[in-house]
Parts: C-alpha cells; structure tokens; sequence
C-alpha cells in the first residue's frame, strides 16, 4: 500500500449540524462584531481611497521615524503619517518607511517644490535616502474610486446570485449570497482590526474571495442536487452531512493547496504586495468556513424543492432544467 | 470519456507545444527585448545601425518574440491620470465667432441698430443690440452662422443654441456640438499627447482615453512624473504679437481688443499686446534646440508657406516696431524687427536652459494642446522597486510551485505527478496567453498567478476525489476514472464560472494593476481547465494504455 497523505480519512461521517446553533452563532456575532469594528474604528483607507499622496523611502541605513518626523515638521504639510516598513528581505542593509501625506488642495498632490523640500529635509538626517515611489492620488479620483470599488463587489455579488439561481434554485443563490456576504464583512473586519491598508488591490482581492468561496460553495451545491435526486426520500439534513462528507476532502485539499500557495506568496512576496496577499489567505479561510457553516445551513433553513426527476411542466424555471447526466443517475 | 481519438490526442499535446514556444521569449527577456526594440528603431529610421544590427540577430528572427509586457510596478516609470479641460475650447470657439457675428450684424445695422459684445459666463456670448424689437432679425441673422452639427449621434441638429431676451442676444453652442466638441478635443489632446511623448522616444508608453475627458498616460522608465507632466502638462500654445506698450504695472488697463501678460524672464515687467496674433505656432512646420549668438539655449523655428507669408508682411511693415512671441500667456521675448524677415525662419530666445529649449522645440514640433489639463493622480515607481518586486514574484512563485507540487504528489501519487505537470504546463500556458495578447503583467498579477497555482489543481482534486469514491464504491479502475472526469465536470465548470463572474467584473471596474490582475485570473482560469481535463486525461490515458492497472491506489 502506497503512502498517501490524507488529511481527511476515507469515508467521514461528521455531524456538521450537531453545533450549527454555535456556528451559526459564531458566524452571526463575527459579523456583527464586523461591523461594529467598522464603525468605531473605520479602515485605514490607502490614498486610492482617500486621496493624498505616499513617499516610499529606502536607505543603506536605520532610520528613527522620529528623526524623519522631526526633519519633516517645518515643512508645513499638514497631516503626515511616517511608517517604517518592515520585511524579512530588506536584510540590515535595507530600510524603507512610507511616508503618507494628506491632501491639501484640489488636486490632491504634492507640489514638485515641496518633494524636492522633503528629500532635501530628510538627506539632512539620512544623507542616503532615496525615494524609490512616490503616488498621489487627488479627491477627486479617490471619490470615484470608492463608488466603483463598491459598484465592483455589489456586480460581482449579484452576478454570481444570478448565475447559481439559474443553475440551482433561488434557495441556493440566497444561501450563496449570505454567505459571501459574511466572507466579505469578515474581511473588512480584519482590515479594521488591524488597521491593514485598504485600497483598489484590497477590492481586488475581496473580489478574488468571492469568486473562491463561491467555487466551492457550487462544488458542495452540485452534490448535494446530485444526492437529492439520487435519495429523493432522506431528510435534507441527513442529505446534507452526507455531501458535506463527501466532498469535505476535495474542500480542504483545494483549501490547503491555495493557503500553501497564499502562504509562500505572503512569505517572500515582499512587503509592497502583503496586505494583499493577507486580504486573499484569510478570504480562502473564512470562505472555506462559510461553505461549510453558512451557506447549507441558509439552504436548510429555507426548505429545497425535493422532487428533482418530474418538473412541472408549469412552473419551469430556469434552474430546473436538469443536465442529463443527473437524470439517469442510479 | 477515456477513448480519445488520435486527432484530439495531438490536438492537445500541440496547444501545449506551442504554449511552450510563445512562453519561451519571456526566459530570455532581455534579449528580445533589445531584439524588438532594434526592429522597432530601425523602422522608424529606415535604416539599421551595427549595434541595432548586432542586438537584433541576439534573437532568431523565426521564433516567436512576443513579451508579456511588464506593469509600471514591475519595471518603474511613471503614471499619470490627466482631465482635458473641454470647456476652453467653447470659449475659444465663441471668441472666434464674435468678429463674423459682428460683421453679419453690422451689414444689418439700419435695421437692428448699435451692436456691442457684452460680458457673459465663459462659454458664451452675449451682444446688446440697438433696435430690441428687430430681435427676431438679429436672431435670424445669428442662425445663419450656425451649421449642423458633425456627428453621427448630433447629426442634424445645430451646433449653436441662441437665445434672446430684450436688447441681449445669446449664443453658445448646443448641447450636441457641445458633446461632438469634447469628444474631438480629447481626441486631439491625445493625439499631441501621443506625437510628444514618442518624440522624446521611450518604450511602449500607453496613452489611453478614459471616461468622457480623462487621459490615462503610463510612461515605462522615465524618471518620474513631473518630468512626464512638464512634457504634456504644459498647453504650449506659441503666437507671435503686436506690442502695444510695456509696462511695470501689474493693473495697468489693457484697452478694447488688447491683453495684459507678463514677462516670463523679467519679474514685475508686463506687455500690453493686440490680442488678434499675427501668426500661431499652428504654422510651424519645424523647430529645432540651437544657441543664440551669445551662445545661450535658444529654438529655431520654420513657418509653412502661407505662416511665412504673413510674418513676412508684417515685419516689412513694422520695422522698428517691438512684437511679442508669446507662450501659454507668457511673453517669452520681445524682440524690436530690425528687417523684414521673408524666410520664414526666426529664433525664440529667453532665459531658458538646454533641457527647456530641447523641450520646448518638442512642444513647438507637436503642436499646441486644444485645451488645458490638470492631473488628479500621479504616480512613480522606481525602476529599483520594481526589480525587487520581480525577484520577490518569481521566489514566491517558484516556492508556491514546488510547495503545492510536493502537497499533490504526497496525496495522490502518480496522478498527483500528472496534477503537477499539469499545474506546471498551466503557469507556462498563461505566460505564453499574456504574450501573445500583449498583456500586462503587475504585481498583483504575480499574485494571480501564484493564486492559479494554488486554485487550478483544484478541477484536478474534485476529479481525483471522485475517482476514490468510485473506487470505494467497488467499480473497476477504467469505469471509476471514466465515472469520475464526468460526474465532476458539472461541478467543475459552475466553480470556474463563478470565478470568472468575479474576474470579468474586475477587468470592466478595476483599472491598472487591478485590471492586470483579473487578467491574469481569467487567462488562469481558461487554462486550468484546459490543463485539468484535457491535459491530465490525456496523461492518464497514455499510462492506462502503456500500464493496463489491474489496481490503482489513490
């Protein structure tokens, strides 16, 4: 007998409902608690969103943001936010800070003259410096972008609840959608928690989320239609813990190979993509929960029409059409 | 699903052979490079230097040389979002209109009486006329000027809407001229744009409209935005002046048809000048950086043949009389006509540096912007931060890569092994897509990828998977992997759908490493699935035919 790592054994049989009032219950206040972070704390809005402009710094040597911030205080720019920048990469003879500055006028930049002032400023304490990025981002654009962003995940979220619509029931689009849902407030919670930089790559990467957590969601869906016509008289909870078993390998196989792949990405990808990378690894995680905790249970609650082999002739919705491979199924 | 005929077998194993030869460029991304840039200077050209020679024979000139373009996060340079500002231009066109409206009035003028221009909102014009109660006339009179308007959705209509109230007549153009008008003005500053930008002669720069009055402008390698903004910030618009006075008053009161500028060189020193040029830089035909005779940075400049003509004319007639060449509303110099200049040549001096007299011969050369542009995002990347993101991408990838390879083969074997060359063939299918289309590869991109990595064994997993069941469920190895790639394709086209749902509305919201990003996914996800089901089938069929099993573990 070959080797063969499994993480999950053959033939599980997990109760997947035994605590679904804790889950649930987990899912519910870990939403709840979102937005509440979203609230009291906000997001820490990168210039995309907010507009202003960054000054990515690097020198050979250390740096005390405390000497940047002194060297930069008669400059009279307004708000101004220094970080240093830390990454397993830089070794000691790399030191990066962003520099962050809001925005003063119109247009949102700052002047060459007083870029070249702020360079000028900083050599005086750090004769190395050197700018390796600098971005401004006026109100005006920052404005749109957050319209857009938001058009962005609402699109994608009601494409994707029509798509399943079509392809199952409406009971299946909703527990899809409340689940991505979750997924995506959970994120932005973790942004606000730890106040992660949150820009268009954010929105990108939510996106990227939804599009993940719903893969799998339709992967545990599609079974479940396939066992619904096979056991047409099972309780839909029993039907339910069967598929989840069944495919509970595949979904935290696919789970793990993603994380593996997020993880070396979030390791040595380097700092300029990390929050990135973050937004992804724990999209995949809490989305890989949200498969198997939130969207069934919608789904359950909901009631699924059970009888898959006869439509009715009156009533053909889209989502009833059923492939020809399920209706010949044993 | 296992009897794959012979056609289809190669059908499949030449995709992948030819994704491999489109890949190849990127590996050596260098010498293409020099090899394309060579081609693309000798054409321009018309001839070929020994070095451009030498640099294009580095690449076979039969294989392929498309590159995946790298984004400015990747390579460095500079990006600029600009918004023409439409609305000049209606002021420009009114005041043009004022002259012709006038004299159309004045033939008329027993009938409508005095005619006078009136202050009004930019944009439009209003004239006073004598006679109030021949408004209908006056009106009927501003008609006549009016033409349809030029395009396809404004076809008919006019482009001057005129109203009238008491003695006051209003003009300014119609809401249909007014959109043909914007449309053509971004679409002129894009041209000039574009012809300065490639004067300067950078590499693949992508100047791209966006929205209603938005121009998109991505410099690879230059140094950093404000040398970008100097170069298509400024309006550039030269006209050569009568002088009327100078002065040191700053509120000194031009007078009718005159304008007030300052000097660009002498602080506090302001020129009265005619407001009607003699001849605009519209006329030039050539300008060239050169020196004066006390050596110092100056332009030389050529008018066409009717330009020549009348600088000539107005010169003989003004000899000892001072005119202004005047740049963007700046009095660059006002030199006193010493002769007639005939030739049609001169040369523009002032307080300027070589760079500035190189650039503004750039400028004179491509003409002047139609209207003016603020920039409401700006960004540089330097080129150090773009090669640390590259190395960062490529060691992250190749880990992922191997990461998930050894995950695989730890988990399913030898078809784990097939999963793997399969998830390997992917990455290389999707660089070889991004080459052929000329995509753009940022940084996100990377992450796209190495997501793809992570996710596009993911058909692989749902088929394997499946494949156990059907072995547990007691059926032989051929019917349980037949049973096993169709009972999971259903599942596997609704997840990848679903993900390109997400990707597709990326690509139409997102913009710059965002939109690179979700094409990345999207070449990803069409590729995974091709490598997942066809290629991996067709893997495992040859070791079913070469083998024959009696037993698979998996």
């Amino acid at each position: 007998m070959a080797f063969r790592l499994k993480l999950v054994p053959d033939n599980t049989s997990f109760n997947f409902f035994r605590w679904q009032w804790l889950t649930f219950g987990v899912s519910a206040a870990a939403m709840v608690g979102s937005v509440l972070l979203l609230l009291v704390m906000g997001l820490n809005f990168g210039i995309d969103f907010k507009g202003g402009t960054t000054i990515r710094t690097e020198s050979p040597t250390a740096f005390e943001v405390g000497d940047y911030r002194q060297a930069m205080s008669d400059l009279d720019l307004g708000d101004v936010s220094i970080t240093e920048v830390f990454d397993p990469a830089f070794g000691t003879t790399k030191h990066v800070a962003m520099i962050r500055i809001g925005t003063t006028d119109e247009t949102g930049s700052v002047t060459p003259e007083q870029l070249n002032e702020i360079e000028a400023a900083l050599k005086t304490v750090d004769p190395q410096v050197v700018f390796a990025a600098v971005e401004s981002v006026g109100p005006k654009v920052s404005g749109e972008l957050i319209k857009t962003a938001l058009y962005a995940v609402g699109a994608a979220t009601i494409g994707i609840m029509f798509y399943i619509w079509l392809r199952f029931e409406w009971q299946f689009a909703l527990g899809a959608v409340i689940s991505l849902i979750h997924d995506v407030l959970l994120t932005v919670g973790l942004f606000s928690l730890f106040q992660l930089r949150f820009d268009l790559t954010t929105i990108a990467a939510l996106l990227t989320t939804l599009g993940f957590s719903c893969n799998d969601t339709v992967v545990v869906f599609d079974r479940l239609r396939e066992n619904l016509i096979k056991y047409k008289t099972r309780p839909l909870l029993d039907l339910m813990n069967l598929t989840c078993n069944e495919t509970l390998s595949r979904t935290i196989m696919t789970a793990v190979t993603t994380a593996i792949a997020l993880t070396a990405m979030l390791i040595f990808g380097g700092d300029v993509i990390r929050d990135f990378v973050i937004a992804m690894l724990w999209g995949v995680i809490v989305g890989c929960y949200s498969t198997i905790y939130v969207a069934k249970n919608i789904v359950l609650w909901l009631g699924v029409k059970r009888d898959w082999s006869k439509p009715d002739p009156k009533e053909k919705a889209p989502g009833e059409e059923i492939p020809a491979a399920f209706r010949d199924a044993p | 699903m296992l009897d794959i005929p012979f056609w289809k077998r190669l059908l499949i194993l030449g995709l992948v052979a030819l994704g491999l030869l489109y890949a190849t460029p990127n590996l050596f991304y260098t010498k293409v490079e020099q090899h394309n840039d060579a081609i693309t200077a000798a054409e321009r050209n018309g001839f070929e230097t020994p070095e451009e020679a030498a640099a294009r024979a580095g690449w076979p000139d039969w294989l392929p040389s498309g590159l995946v373009n790298l984004g400015l996060d990747l390579r460095g340079g500079a990006h600029l979002l600009g918004e023409v500002h439409v609305q000049d231009v209606y002021k420009a066109r009114m005041d043009s209109l004022w002259p012709e409206l006038r004299d159309a009035l004045v033939a008329q003028r027993e009938v409508v009486g005095a005619v006078r221009r009136v202050q009004a909102p930019e944009g439009q014009l209003a004239v006073e006329i004598g006679n109030p109660e021949q408004m209908a006339k006056a009106v009927e009179i501003a008609r006549g000027l009016a033409t349809p308007v030029a395009s396809l959705t404004g076809a008919g209509q006019s482009d001057l809407a005129i109203s009238a109230s008491g003695n006051r007549l209003n003009v300014q153009l119609s809401d249909a001229e007014k959109a043909a008008t914007d449309d053509r003005t971004v679409q002129q500053s894009l041209e000039i744009i574009r012809r300065r930008i490639d004067e300067v002669g950078t590499r693949e720069p992508t100047i791209m409209r966006q929205g209603k009055d938005r121009i998109l402008i991505q410099v690879p390698g230059i140094g950093s935005a404000e040398e970008l903004k100097q170069l298509i910030g400024t309006t550039a618009k030269l006209t050569f002046n009568p002088v009327v006075s100078r002065t040191a008053d700053a509120n000194a009161r031009p007078g009718p048809g005159n304008v007030l500028l300052p000097s660009m060189d002498e602080p506090g020193v302001f020129y009265v000048i005619e407001e009607s040029p003699v001849v605009t830089g519209e006329e030039l035909t050539d300008a060239r950086p050169s020196f004066d005779q006390n050596g110092q940075p100056a332009v030389d400049f050529r008018f066409g043949p009717s330009g020549a003509k009348r600088f000539g004319a107005y010169t003989s007639a003004n000899i000892g009389q001072p005119f202004a060449i005047v740049l963007d509303n700046q009095v660059i110099s006002a030199p006193v006509i010493r002769q007639a200049i005939t030739t049609g040549s001169g040369q523009i001096s002032g307080a300027m540096n070589v760079e500035e007299s190189t650039r503004l011969a750039v400028l004179l050369r491509a003409g002047a912007l139609p209207a003016q542009m603020t920039f409401l995002e700006e960004r540089t990347i330097g080129p150090e931060l773009g090669q640390d993101s590259i190395d960062a991408g490529r060691l992250s990838s190749i880990i992922a890569t191997v990461a998930v390879v050894a995950y695989m083969v730890a988990s399913y074997g030898l078809f784990g092994v097939f999963a793997s060359i399969a998830v390997i063939v992917n990455v290389i299918l999707i660089l070889s897509v991004m080459s052929m289309m000329g995509a753009t590869l940022t940084l996100p991109g990377i992450a796209g990828i190495v997501l793809t990595v992570g996710t596009a064994v993911d058909a692989n997993v749902i088929i394997y998977e499946r494949i156990r069941e059907e072995l547990r469920a007691g059926k032989r190895i051929i019917k349980a992997i037949d049973d096993g790639f169709s009972e999971a394709m259903s599942a596997i086209i609704d997840a990848n759908v679903t993900s390109f749902i997400a990707a597709a509305v990326m690509f139409f919201l997102g913009s710059g490493p965002v939109k690179g990003f979700a094409v990345t996914l999207t070449i990803g996800l069409v590729t995974s699935v091709f490598t997942a089901i066809y290629l991996t089938r067709l893997m495992i069929v040859f070791w079913l035919e070469w083998r024959k099993p009696k037993e698979l573990i998996l």
